[in-house]
């Protein structure tokens, strides 16, 4: 388009990015986004978020932490500030496989590598076994934090549908098949068993020792992310899928949402040799988890009541739980339906055809409502008539009067669609990475 | 040595908070280098009461899209008789509003592309088909959608095929009931800065921009290094001309103050072809008034010392 202009030579071509040519392939989605710009609105208290995932931490005792971590300095200050190793603090280890036990697993403390987050250890777990065009199935919809993992690595996500029990063993043996046979090689399963991330849903106990199998039989890894997997409303656990097959499992954990998000505390409890191959990664990428955040976590486990703290959490979030159930019945149109969580923080909400809940997202900032977009949870653009809803933060209060306000946009994205038909997803910008908002 | 309290708006609950709040921090970083006391305020239910006692010596205004820009905080300031930097609130309303503004420049002998706007009522009541064949006969395809108001391209597609247009009309419609829908006009896009000073409005160079992907949405506006930019524009003297002409134009036109920015596209045989203006312009490291202050010899900060100087003394 400028062929036909006169020139003037003297003006000089002025990039903002002097590395632009120079950035590895993998970081192409990296660019602002709509999507990102809409969730800065989202932070403000005149907007209802139930798009984040951030864990209500309202019911911790603040003061007694405080005691603590003043005397871990006083008393251990020299360690508390130094490096540590890399495959995390010994008493902690041993702590966090009492932990695990609860859900069946037997677990020694070596094979547990403290990271910097669950998150982390998903990283590190598709760095070892994930090279560029490998595939790994995950349930669809899936952990937004995950998918972004997953495309850091520049591997590819097969879906498998979920039904209100979780995952489905005869699709997940399905996609197997399938994507074997088109010979691309299928790296592992990742899976969120419990109270799942977006979907609400839990993997029905019977069909647990199913999917394991059919993962032998395909010789394929298992990777189950438990997050929330202490938080049954009713106090209920699950057997873990690592507690029944320990050699073919690589489970994350974490204290987000039992304890502190902001202390980025989390585990993998892997097989010997990947276990190896975690703490050399580990080594490489934050050299050691932060040794203080570390004894945090080990004093408050020791000392504090920390099963009577959980069971204080989940109270809190089957209120809101319930709040959000109520409300959608009261408020939100026909043609929708959810997921009905007995734990954890997520539901999962189909809008009627025609509607697109990403191109519906600036209608809902503009309402003072945010919501996380289906799309976001898929790695092949599905999603468009789902949206996740958290109410883990938010008062129950806030929780109706967020719904309510969704139900109004609801409605004129359904009169928009009535007008114009029903129209494929838009293409604006999303996130290519988890964002806060969005976790 | 901190001579006078400076607050600068910045976040808001538009959708363009983000922008806003990078525009903000960008300002003031450049202001604390002029010896101006600066204090970052965001647009809240307590901005009256700090305004009414902590009396800033002056505001500016640094707030883009919704309240920011449509006349709304400017309003509040002029009631509360405080100083500020930017447009009243006459000026951001034609402003604002992209239909009004092209209507005013167009009536004032400017050349805009071709354009009609229609709220979705329209569609439902007479039909969506209909009107949408109405509108492709009327301006041709590819054409371009916008919500008639707002700002940083949110909601604004190009659409070259008839097919896309539903699609494109319900993500345009998520960002307000009203939707631009212009004739597009190829050519070079060019920026240009207007700064208000002793002698009245003055163009400043103007700014070539060339997306990567061809078009200037929020990616290539916000993403650095996938946009290209010249200064001044690639342009010859009698283009270079007009393009300040125009922007002189419509900062008196539609009657803006201290600082505007309006964009435009030069198409080969010259004509200049006017879409919209912004009367509080984006001042991130990727927004183009930065890029034309610096071009133009100056910096941020000394100019918005004497915008604030200026809007002191008025």
């Amino acid at each position: 388009m400028t062929e036909n202009r006169p020139s003037k030579p003297q003006s000089g071509r002025q990039n903002l990015d002097p590395h632009l040519e120079r950035y590895a392939a993998r970081t192409a989605g990296m660019t602002a986004s709509e999507i990102r710009a809409l969730f800065a609105v989202a932070s403000r208290p005149e907007v209802v978020s139930l798009a984040g995932g951030m864990p209500n931490l309202a019911a911790l005792p603040l003061d007694t932490l405080s005691a603590q971590v003043a005397e871990i300095i006083a008393e251990d200050g020299l360690v508390a500030l130094q490096y540590g190793s890399a495959h995390g603090v010994p008493v902690l280890r041993e702590q966090i496989c009492e932990i695990m036990a609860l859900e069946g697993i037997k677990a020694h403390p070596d094979d547990v590598v403290v990271t910097v987050g669950s998150q982390m250890g998903l990283d590190m777990v598709t760095r070892l076994f994930c090279d560029p065009g490998d595939v790994v199935i995950a349930e669809g919809p899936s952990y937004v934090g995950a998918l972004g993992s997953f495309a850091a690595y520049q591997a590819q996500v097969v879906h498998v549908e979920m039904d209100d029990r979780g995952l489905v063993p005869s699709l997940l043996r399905e996609a197997l098949d399938r994507t074997e046979k088109a010979g691309r090689r299928v790296k592992f399963l990742y899976t969120i068993p419990n109270f799942h991330n977006p979907a609400g849903v839990t993997l029905a106990v019977e069909r647990r020792a199913e999917i394991l199998e059919i993962c032998r039989e395909h010789g394929v890894l298992v990777v189950e992310d438990n997050p929330y997997g202490l938080l049954g409303f009713d106090g209920q656990t699950y057997p873990a899928l690592r507690s029944t097959d320990p050699d073919n499992v690589v489970y994350l954990g974490s204290f987000s949402k039992t304890f502190a998000s902001g202390l980025r505390v989390g585990w993998v409890l892997a097989p010997h040799a990947v276990r190896e191959k975690l703490v050399l990664a580990a080594e490489s990428a934050t050299l050691c988890p932060p040794t203080f955040n570390q004894m945090i976590v080990s004093r408050y486990l020791a000392t504090h009541d920390w099963k009577g703290q959980i069971k204080k959490f989940r109270e809190n979030y089957r209120e809101r739980r319930d709040a959000i159930l109520s409300a959608l019945d009261q408020y939100l149109p026909p043609g929708c339906s959810w997921t009905k969580p007995d734990g954890g923080f997520y539901v999962w909400v189909t809008v009627p055809e025609g509607v697109d809940t990403k191109a519906m997202l600036p209608r809902a900032v503009t309402a003072r409502v945010a919501y996380a977009s289906g799309t976001g949870f898929y790695a092949d653009g599905f999603g468009s008539r789902q949206m996740r809803l958290s109410y883990c933060y938010p008062t129950p209060e806030r929780i109706r009067e967020g719904v309510r306000r969704l139900a109004a946009v609801l409605e004129s994205e359904m009169d928009l669609a009535r007008t114009f038909g029903s129209v494929g997803s838009r293409q604006i910008q999303g996130p290519q990475t988890p964002s806060p908002d969005t976790v | 040595m901190v001579d006078r309290t400076v607050a600068v708006l910045a976040g808001g609950l538009s959708h363009e908070r983000d922008v806003s709040l990078r525009s903000g921090r960008r300002l003031s970083a450049a202001l604390k280098s002029e010896s101006f006391g600066i204090e970052e305020w965001d647009t809240d239910a307590g901005l009256l009461e700090r305004l009414r006692t902590q009396r800033p010596d002056a505001v500016v205004v640094a707030l883009h899209g919704g309240e920011g820009e449509n006349g709304s905080v400017q309003t509040v300031l002029e009631m509360l008789d405080v100083p500020f930097v930017g447009t009243g609130s006459q000026g951001c309303r034609r402003a604002w509003d992209k239909p009004t503004a092209k209507a005013l420049l167009q009536n004032a002998g400017f050349v805009t592309p071709g354009w009609v706007v229609l709220p979705h009522s329209t569609f439902r009541e007479l039909g969506a088909q209909a009107v949408l064949d109405a509108m492709v006969e009327r301006l041709g395809l590819p054409l371009i959608l916008k919500p008639d108001q707002g700002g940083s391209a949110l909601g604004t597609q190009v659409v070259r095929e008839a097919a896309e247009l539903p699609a494109a009309m319900v993500g345009c419609f998520a960002y307000g009931d009203t939707v631009l829908a212009e004739r597009y006009v190829d050519g070079v896009e060019v920026a240009v800065t207007v700064i208000e000073g002793e002698d009245g409005p003055e163009a400043l160079p103007a700014v070539e921009i060339v997306p990567e992907s061809g078009v200037y949405d929020y990616t290539a506006r916000y993403t650095a290094g996938l946009t290209d930019f010249f200064t001044p524009a690639r342009l010859d003297d009698a283009a270079a001309k007009a393009v300040a002409e125009l922007a002189v134009a419509a900062h008196r036109v539609l009657g803006l103050r201290d600082i505007s920015r309006t964009d435009a596209i030069v198409t080969p045989d010259g004509t200049v072809h006017f879409l919209e203006v912004n009367p509080s312009p984006g001042l991130t490291e990727t927004s183009t008034v930065p890029m034309a202050i610096e071009a133009a010899g100056k910096s941020l900060g000394t100019v918005f010392a004497e915008l604030i100087a200026r809007a002191i003394s008025r």
